[in-house]
């Protein structure tokens, strides 16, 4: 192993883990006005947006193929499939639209 | 006394592994993926399975591997690394609202396994989330991270194209799968996410902010705005829901 290598990846692995572990450890035993906890507790269901587009459009060069796979994973979400069949279901989809195209 | 079934430690720990199922799945693609970078941009298997052991973070790793092969310097893919993972911040201080009190020790130690997945998953459960749930769910996602990395590396793009296709929209149909059950359940659910969305793409596509800050602005302006709405609303107005 190249040894500057190691130490970035040293490195970047303590950047990375500072973030995740300070809050939980240092956080402990502070109690948070109720406005901010209501704020932390908006936190994942911002971020989700957030983290859905819109890198959702990026998936390949055509914006449609990504809108197509968020159309479908609403969907099956919404009639209550569990997760794991939404993500089944929308790889499936998009798989079988994406080999369509390449054939046609 | 003894404790009931649902509180046992080895049961809240094989919930967290069913919940980390999907991720598992969802973190296929990419892990093999970024072992194929890593390989093609010259890391060694060792390298590319420590990066993965080490860091555990996906868009870091993969600007990693970029910055890598343009040859920049290594304080500045430390800094460029702790500048894309500083939203874990915002994550771990919301999740520490929601986990039961434990040691530091065991908290310090799950808490390696915190990134945009295991926390969506996590913070959507209802109720508090125990110390063997958050084991359970971060070693499945962890080992399908660390395991792909290195296959990745060994068998390269044999994936067939059609397939890797598909496969690059299952993190985000993960996600959508996590959020769409709290919309239907909460209004306030669909503005969070819908006003976050907006402001990120604003964000992106002014291209003003590096990707990691813009989701944790938006996610900020977002959570503060759609909070002091409701803070108003029940401060002035009162009838309404």
């Amino acid at each position: 192993m190249n040894s500057s290598i190691v130490w970035m990846i040293v490195g970047m692995g303590i950047a990375t883990y500072l973030p995740r572990m300070l809050p939980l450890v240092v956080f402990q035993k502070v109690q948070f006005p109720p406005f901010l906890q209501g704020v932390l507790k908006n936190v994942p269901f911002a971020i989700l947006g957030a983290l859905i587009f819109p890198g959702i459009l990026f998936i390949q060069d055509d914006i449609w193929f990504g809108m197509l796979g968020a159309v479908i994973a609403f969907l099956l979400a919404y009639i209550g499939a569990n997760v794991i069949i939404v993500v089944i279901g929308s790889i499936f989809v998009l798989s079988i639209v994406s080999y369509l195209l390449a054939v046609f | 006394m003894e404790a009931t079934a649902v509180h046992r430690p080895l049961h809240q720990f094989k919930l967290g592994l069913q919940a980390g199922v999907s991720i598992a799945i969802g973190y296929m693609p990419i892990a093999l993926t970024y072992g194929f970078l890593a390989k093609t941009t010259g890391l060694t298997l060792s390298e590319t399975l420590l990066m993965s052991l080490l860091v555990y973070a996906g868009a870091a790793q993969y600007m990693a591997l970029d910055m890598i092969a343009k040859q920049i310097g290594v304080i500045e893919i430390i800094f460029t690394t702790f500048i894309v993972n500083i939203r874990h911040l915002l994550m771990a201080a919301s999740l520490n609202e929601k986990v039961e009190s434990d040691r530091p020790v065991k908290k310090a130690l799950y808490a390696f396994g915190i990134t945009d997945e295991t926390f969506s998953v996590a913070a959507v459960e209802k109720g508090k989330l125990t110390t063997g749930y958050m084991f359970g769910l971060t070693i499945i996602a962890y080992l399908s991270w660390v395991c792909f990395s290195g296959l990745g590396f060994v068998v390269g793009a044999s994936l067939p194209d059609i397939f890797q296709e598909g496969m690059s929209v299952a993190l985000y149909a993960m996600f959508i799968g996590l959020l769409v059950p709290s919309m239907k359940a909460n209004i306030k659910v669909v503005f969070l996410a819908v006003v976050a969305a907006l402001f990120n793409c604003l964000f992106v596509f002014l291209e003003v902010l590096s990707s990691g800050w813009a989701i944790v602005l938006s996610t900020l302006l977002s959570a503060l705005l759609v909070e002091l709405i409701v803070w108003l609303k029940s401060e002035y107005g009162g009838s309404t829901s």
